[in-house]
């Protein structure tokens, strides 16, 4: 913190200095990429295989359907910085418990990727799963070797709202102190009282975009590999 | 506040809530009242302008096909860190007015509200449009509508849905960001999560956090509402076989990434 509010009179307070000032905070900033990723990514991992059966119950039993979409689309109406600050008092947590910010992320991950999962399982072709029966599949079996990966391409691209959307929610949690790429708009703010000092503001923004980009493409990527059968209709 | 304290809290933010006091502006403090009618101008401000701007144009896209690029170009927005551009835009302006007035702080954040609220009405309008089954739009030519009459008669009307649920996903993240002007800072109901936090008033920034979740809620059930009054019942009865509820603001944001990707 020292070397940051020593920088602007060595350092030049132009916006393209963002590069040189990475250098010159090197170890903290990745530290807060780091940990940026991380919250960016395992709540929706975690949201994901809580969503996943979820999403089969409301599928299969249809009556769930409607009041499962109702409770996941109040949640998600939620402003996330209003859901960062609910989360402790109503789980018992202290404030500013280091699980508040997961948490929340999670129940966003879960309540949007229920009704992706749902979806993508309603978007399997009855005759694929009429042929999966006929030729002797059990249930479970087709849930897992037919239905969820012809779901793939619906359900990832519910992940990459998730995660692209995590990306931004977790830089807000850093405005109410968590250590992250957040981190880096607090100080920028805090150094630009008299006149504006752009650099670690920049770096922000573009490591956060960088990083959605990074995660959104290792997505695209995973659903392409997992999904062989699209390029082999698509080279035909 | 220990572990095991969320009872004790939760009565806590509630006396926070229902003191009539904190409800009224006082010689020190603006109280919630004040507060909550700021945030909801900053959002329709904003609404507004983004509507302006965001419906005809993917009336346009979507009619013509020409111009899709710029869908595209919209929803890169989304990997923008709000805050980060709101800080940004900021320390750019604010420092450019002086005195009493908050004007160098509403312009900067009116300035990332309409950018955040542009992506999700102009892909959905332009997909709905798009997505409107091309037997309709060649039947009603073949009724001998001009152009205009088949956007305005039959495309718009059967894109609604999807427009309405692009508006919903709109104000939901032009209320949340609202919140977040008040870090830089801004009056609105964010104001008592930021002072809550700075003063330790746990119960302050948490009565914060329940008075924005509950104008969201509100907000998005008015839009539903508007929704369901609006929508042809025609067009709404179609939609109910695939799954009964109608397209929120979920679909509104899974909506872009489907367009981006297609």
């Amino acid at each position: 913190m020292i070397a940051a509010a020593d920088s602007p009179s060595s350092a030049s307070s132009s916006p393209w200095h963002f590069f040189g000032y990475f250098m010159d905070h090197r170890s903290e900033d990745l530290g807060w990429l780091w940990t940026h990723a991380w919250l960016s990514v395992v709540p929706v991992i975690v949201g994901l295989l809580i969503a996943l059966p979820l999403g089969w119950l409301s599928r299969r039993y249809g009556w769930l359907y409607p009041p499962m979409m109702s409770i996941t689309g109040l949640l998600y109406t939620i402003p996330s910085i209003a859901l960062f600050v609910l989360v402790p008092p109503l789980l018992g947590l202290s404030s500013l418990d280091p699980l508040q910010v997961p948490i929340a992320l999670t129940v966003y991950s879960v309540a949007l990727l229920v009704r992706v999962v749902a979806d993508g399982l309603a978007s399997v072709p009855d005759e694929v799963n009429q042929a999966a029966t006929a030729i002797g599949y059990t249930r479970a079996r087709r849930l897992f070797t037919v239905e969820l990966p012809v779901a793939v391409p619906v359900i990832a691209a519910g992940l990459r709202v998730a995660t692209v959307s995590n990306v931004s929610m977790v830089a807000i949690a850093g405005t109410i102190g968590l250590s992250n790429l957040g981190q880096l708009f607090q100080i920028g703010k805090d150094l630009s009282t008299p006149t504006a000092y752009y650099p670690p503001i920049v770096l922000g923004i573009v490591l956060c975009v960088l990083l959605a980009l990074v995660l959104d493409s290792v997505i695209l990527l995973l659903t392409r590999l997992a999904t062989p059968w699209r390029r082999a209709v698509a080279a035909r | 506040m220990a572990k095991g304290g969320g009872g004790a809290m939760i009565g806590q933010v509630f006396s926070w809530l229902t003191d009539p006091a904190h409800w009224r502006d006082t010689a020190l403090d603006t109280g919630i009242t004040t507060q909550l009618l700021a945030h909801v101008r900053f959002s329709l401000i904003a609404l507004g302008i983004a509507s302006a701007i965001a419906l005809p144009l993917g009336l346009f896209i979507g009619h013509t096909r020409r111009g899709t690029f710029l869908v595209a170009g919209a929803n890169a927005l989304r990997a923008l860190p709000s805050v980060g551009l709101l800080v940004l835009l900021t320390v750019m302006i604010a420092p450019h007015f002086h005195g009493r007035t908050d004007i160098g702080y509403v312009i900067p954040t009116e300035i990332v509200l309409v950018l955040l609220a542009i992506p999700p009405i102009l892909s959905n309008t332009y997909a709905g449009v798009d997505t409107v089954d091309p037997a309709v739009t060649d039947a009603a030519r073949g009724m001998g509508m001009r152009g205009r009459q088949v956007l305005f008669d039959v495309e718009l009307p059967c894109s609604l849905p999807l427009i309405l649920s692009g508006l919903r996903s709109a104000t939901l993240q032009v209320i949340a960001t609202a919140t977040i002007a008040s870090f830089v800072p801004l009056g609105g109901l964010g104001r008592f999560i930021y002072d809550g936090l700075q003063q330790q008033d746990y119960p302050q920034m948490i009565g914060g956090g329940v008075l924005v979740a509950a104008l969201a809620v509100t907000a998005d059930l008015l839009l539903a509402l508007l929704q369901r009054v609006t929508v042809s019942r025609g067009i709404s009865g179609r939609f109910a076989t695939k799954g009964d509820a109608p397209a929120g603001p979920i679909e509104g944001a899974i909506t872009r990434v489907e367009v981006e990707a297609g």
